[in-house]
């Protein structure tokens, strides 16, 4: 189970890199194993304001989909295209080749929420650990 | 049926094992006072004999179909019913198979879906169509709430040609969910091109257009200028539902030349006898962009480990059974028996077949409507393009003079206008398929101009040398 | 660990036997440009060639791609096709809430009957007395069956039937002038439930199930308040177990003007026994797919009939027949109606066999039914449960849920262990619901299954059990005895290849071959 140590996350499972005013975001190592092979990324459009908390967009797998949650509060710069052909790089990287979007945030203090890889890590212990 | 006692022994020697002494004792979580003491109040029971007796009984006070030509339309159609359709849908593994969710003991259920989706993509101009739904007119409805998810817009406009029931059950479909359902002006039985950018124009925005081809009149749409006129007017394009018979697809353009965004339709000219309306089939076809917002069920191509190809349910996760709350419909059980005969006719036919199938039936009810059209009194109720049904005005009360050639000739002349129309109780809607005979078509025409000259009293009465229908 | 969605190669052997016969065809593969389709009578009137009288533009320029076979290549394809299904008369179907019980001939013989089946709804009304009539005797029959008031027979499927519930609720509430928002649900619910909910405008409230495993009162009440709609059950439930509070869970809504809805897709447990209507529900859905012997047809046609007390009767859809004097009728117009729901009056085809069921069982048959139905099934449980242990230790009604969570220790999941069951000869049963039970398998024999064909059910379930502790990788595998082994699911989602199209056609085929 992989928690790297640069980024910050949420209690849906998602991952955040902050890079200046910008974050980019994703589902983590535990959602995708929990998700098992995913089929299909539906994200918004550039330009689309998100809001933290709020979904954004879903991730479908064979016998699951799950709504992403914006874990900060912006206005979406880039989504990547490349998952449109190949969902399942959200399975083989998901903190890499597997980002999902980046997004101007508009409230810098909500960072400081997020949960931190210790936190974060803490989080999956007290749910069982998830798959091996 | 098996020998009911029999089966209660072996059934008691289960109590035993199962460790109680008694029914009761296995049930005791049913109170008492809820379980019924004595047995239902229904008829005693028959064995198959007296089933079929039962039945035939029954049925003598019904027309007999076998022997009366008939002209009904109207949503439901009498077309020829290949035999080897009965033959193979009478076979067990696919009229008592369960829906296909362990695609490995299902293949053949799912192949021939994947036929018939693709068959209706081919007749459709869509790229992607779904297992089926109930009928026609849920399809519709269906396609109308896709509409408003893709568009938004808190009108649906209705061409004025889309049959009653269809409305209706539209109309129940829709209630509460925040669409306003317009109809359309009419120009001779037909959409009013000229006035409907104006009605796009005027009002909340448009999320949705649905047309029937033919129409409920057996009017033929003038579909290819509609883009044209959609175009015309401001804001963002409605979404374009063609609903199209698919028989009539054999001849006529595949709605997608004209820009539809979804087609929809029954499938019952397909193989399906009309069953007193019911059950039939609907199918349900769009644009691959809209592929995750199809209700119902979607098979694809799938692949086992060592490469074999096969056929799997997809997409399942849009499914009530996945989605629960969030489910775009809550479609389950649908068609799957009625799109196997849909499929296989069409499979008999092919392109030929489909395209015979079609000109009979044009050049059928062509025919029908010069020789009716010809007796004195008798109109044409519009003057536009029509397939395999139209209107004719025949100056008297359809009813009576309808009841009467029943009565007298055992000819179901066809369906009073009045019953959806109050005002246009003297018109009549006939169809004609390739069933209909020169000699049917010929003895249709004559009953009509008997019955209209008939003095009023006498009209709908039979003839008391005939048995009563 | 495995992913059950992805597959493994079989065994060698058991693979190698099954590969020979190739790949599963398409008609479309057996199409032969230029032979001749079916035969129509020729044209007897004057020709009317289309082209002559419409505009080019409405006409069709290419023919439809359709397929170009005889009559007898159409009969061995489909013939083929049909080798490859699971079907009722091969062997069980195991399946939770489908009741999956055998379809008596005589039912197809007499609805498939030409006249029965050709009648066409807009017959003058004195012409299809006969149908009419037994479409009232129908309703009256279901009417008795469940305890209620009035019947529709207007929805095609349960799901639509629960969608008429919801909507009958709106218009009792719209009526008395009620402010109503939610229906609750037990978390146990089929997806149809909340999905019906939504799609009628409420909002769903899921209600947490007690230990026991059915409605906890405490949830219920913390629940139920001024906005509660109703509340949609499932008697009994998705576990096998009768709600026993269920006149104390009725009471509760009705204190609230609420309205009690019953999902009937579990109602082979009661016929004969107990009356909904008498435990304080309000309206019902019977699926005659299941309860009533009717095909499934491979995914339908169904019917979900719905049954209602007096006050929800005045919205029924329309047409429905009612009687006048000696005749029958259809009732076209009702301003309290909610409308119209099927497009005529109903699946007629489907009711044709149901009720044909009902006559040939009269009421000490459809005892028998529920009976038989609740002794198989606790009779497979008791064979059962030393291998997959049932969730509830307490007897069960037609039908119970095991769990196979045991089996993840050995890498093996309840999806595999129901693979396993299809190279035995068996259909596998419910597979992971209802979701509050782990590695869920929901088991339910009905009462048309022998005790051989029970004991043989258990016998495979018991061989699994022990090739999953000394042979995983064979049940992991599973199928291997199947034209096709398990399918590589999340590759068909992503490619979506939801059409066949001719080789060399844009889009075409699968570069893997």
């Amino acid at each position: 189970m992989r928690i790297p140590e640069d980024l910050r996350y949420t209690r849906d499972h998602e991952w955040v890199r902050r890079e200046g005013g910008e974050f980019v975001a994703g589902i983590t190592d535990y959602a995708q194993q929990q998700l098992s092979d995913i089929v299909y990324v539906e994200l918004p459009a550039q330009g689309t304001a998100v809001k933290q908390a709020e979904p954004f967009g879903s991730v479908e797998a064979v016998k699951a989909v799950a709504d992403l949650f914006a874990p900060l509060s912006g206005e979406v710069v880039a989504v990547n295209a490349a998952l449109g052909d190949d969902p399942g790089a959200v399975n083989r990287a998901p903190y890499e080749e597997g980002w999902m979007i980046r997004v101007r945030a508009s409230n810098a203090s909500e960072f400081e929420g997020l949960l931190t890889p210790a936190q974060y890590g803490a989080l999956l212990a007290e749910l069982g650990g998830g798959a091996s | 049926m098996s020998d009911q006692g029999q089966a209660r022994s072996a059934d008691e020697a289960m109590l035993a094992e199962i460790g109680v002494g008694s029914f009761d004792e296995l049930i005791a979580q049913v109170p008492p006072r809820l379980r019924l003491a004595k047995p239902l109040a229904l008829p005693a029971p028959l064995a198959e004999s007296e089933l079929r007796r039962l039945y035939g009984d029954l049925s003598r006070k019904n027309y007999d179909p076998a022997r009366t030509p008939s002209f009904l339309g109207g949503g439901v159609y009498d077309h020829v019913i290949p035999a080897a359709i009965e033959a193979l849908t009478w076979r067990s593994e696919f009229y008592t198979a369960y829906t296909p969710y362990q695609p490995e003991v299902a293949q053949g259920t799912l192949a021939a879906i994947f036929e018939f989706q693709t068959m209706i993509c081919e007749l459709t101009g869509m790229d992607v169509a779904n297992a089926s739904m109930y009928d026609g007119a849920s399809a519709a409805a269906e396609a109308l709430l896709l509409a408003r998810s893709v568009n938004h817009g808190g009108r649906a406009l209705l061409a004025p040609g889309v049959s009653p029931r269809v409305r209706g059950v539209i109309a129940t479909h829709l209630e509460g969910a925040g669409v306003a359902l317009e109809i359309l002006p009419e120009e001779g039985g037909r959409i009013d091109i000229a006035a409907l950018p104006h009605a796009l124009r005027a009002g909340p925005p448009a999320c949705a257009l649905l047309v029937q081809q033919p129409n409920f009149f057996g009017l033929l749409e003038p579909l290819d200028r509609l883009p044209e006129a959609v175009a015309a007017a401001a804001g963002e394009r409605p979404h374009l539902v063609v609903s199209a018979d698919p028989l009539s697809l054999g001849i006529l353009a595949p709605p997608g030349r004209w820009g539809a965004d979804t087609v929809v339709g029954d499938l019952q000219p397909l193989g399906i006898p009309a069953q007193f309306g019911g059950p039939t089939g609907g199918y349900f076809a769009t644009r691959a962009a809209h592929v995750r917002r199809l209700p119902g069920r979607l098979v694809a191509e799938a692949r086992d480990a060592a490469g074999r190809r096969g056929f799997t349910l997809t997409l399942q996760t849009r499914e009530q059974h996945i989605r629960r709350e969030k489910a775009t419909s809550n479609i389950c059980t649908n068609s799957g028996l009625l799109a196997l005969r849909a499929t296989i006719y069409l499979a008999l036919l092919g392109p030929g077949g489909i395209r015979e199938v079609a000109r009979q039936c044009y050049a059928r009810a062509h025919h029908a409507r010069a020789g009716l059209t010809a007796l004195p009194g008798v109109r044409a109720s519009h003057a536009g393009p029509f397939f395999r049904e139209f209107a004719i005005d025949l100056g008297q009360p359809a009813e009576a003079l309808v009841a009467g050639i029943h009565a007298r000739h055992g000819i179901l002349a066809g369906i009073p206008l009045g019953r959806f129309y109050p005002g246009r109780t003297n018109e009549l809607l006939v169809a004609v398929t390739e069933k209909r005979t020169r000699e049917d078509i010929q003895a249709l025409t004559a009953a009509v101009a008997e019955g209209l000259a008939l003095p009023r009293g006498a009209r709908e009465k039979g003839n008391p040398s005939h048995a009563e229908p | 660990m495995p992913n059950p969605d992805r597959p493994t190669p079989a065994p060698p052997a058991e693979a190698a036997a099954c590969s020979l016969q190739g790949a599963v065809e398409v008609i479309f593969e057996r199409s032969v440009p230029g032979e001749p389709g079916y035969r129509f009578a020729r044209l007897d009137v004057p020709e009317a060639p289309p082209e002559g009288e419409l505009p080019a533009a409405l006409l069709r320029e290419q023919p439809p791609l359709l397929p170009e076979v005889s009559e007898l290549e159409v009969m061995r394809h489909y013939t083929a096709l049909s080798s490859l299904n699971h079907h009722v008369e091969k062997s069980l179907y195991p399946l939770g809430s489908c009741t999956m019980k055998y379809n008596p001939k005589i039912n197809e013989e007499l609805a498939r009957g030409p006249a029965w089946a050709l009648l066409h709804p807009d017959a003058p009304e004195s012409s299809i007395q006969g149908i009419l009539e037994l479409l009232w005797r129908f309703e009256r029959d279901l009417a008795t069956i469940v305890g209620m008031d009035a019947v529709s027979l207007h929805p095609a499927a349960g799901a639509q039937g629960e969608l008429l519930g919801m909507k009958l609720f709106r218009a009792y509430h719209r009526e008395k002038g009620n402010a109503k928002r939610t229906v609750l649900i037990p978390d146990s619910a089929h997806g149809t439930n909340p999905a019906s909910v939504v799609l009628s405008g409420f909002t769903p409230r899921e209600i947490r199930s007690g230990k026991d495993g059915r409605i906890d009162l405490a949830a219920l009440d913390s629940a139920i308040d001024a906005g509660t709609a109703g509340i949609m059950v499932t008697n009994p439930n998705t576990l096998g177990l009768f709600e026993k509070d269920i006149e104390e869970i009725a009471a509760r809504i009705h204190a609230v003007d609420g309205l009690v809805y019953m999902d009937g897709a579990n109602l082979n447990a009661l016929v004969g026994l107990a009356l909904p209507g008498a435990m304080g529900v309000d309206a019902v859905h019977i699926n005659l797919h299941k309860t009533f012997s009717t095909p499934h047809g491979g995914g339908g046609p169904g019917a979900g009939p719905v049954g209602v007390k007096a006050a929800l009767a005045p919205y029924l859809p329309l047409p429905r027949v009612v009687r006048e004097g000696e005749g029958y009728r259809l009732l076209q117009h009702d301003s309290r109606s909610l409308g119209r729901l099927h497009p005529y009056v109903g699946n007629v085809g489907v009711i044709l066999r149901a009720y044909a069921y009902i006559r040939s069982l009269g009421p000490e048959g459809l005892r028998a039914v529920s009976r038989a139905a609740v002794i198989h099934a606790n009779y497979l449980m008791r064979q059962v449960e030393g291998a997959f242990p049932v969730a509830k230790r307490e007897a069960c009604m037609h039908e119970f849920v095991s769990s196979a969570a045991w089996t993840r220790a050995h890498g093996v999941r309840n999806i595999d262990v129901a693979k396993r069951l299809l190279d035995y000869g068996f259909h596998a049963p419910t597979v992971s619901f209802p979701l509050i039970v782990p590695d869920a398998l929901m088991i339910e024999p009905t009462e048309t299954e022998t005790r051989r064909s029970l004991d043989r059910f258990a016998a495979a379930l018991m061989a699994i059990a022990r090739e999953v502790r000394e042979t995983p990788e064979v049940v992991q595998g599973a199928p291997g005895c199947t034209r096709v082994g398990r399918l590589d699911e999340a590759e068909a989602a992503r490619r979506l290849q939801v059409r066949w199209t001719p080789p060399g056609a844009p889009g075409a085929g699968d570069p893997r071959g």
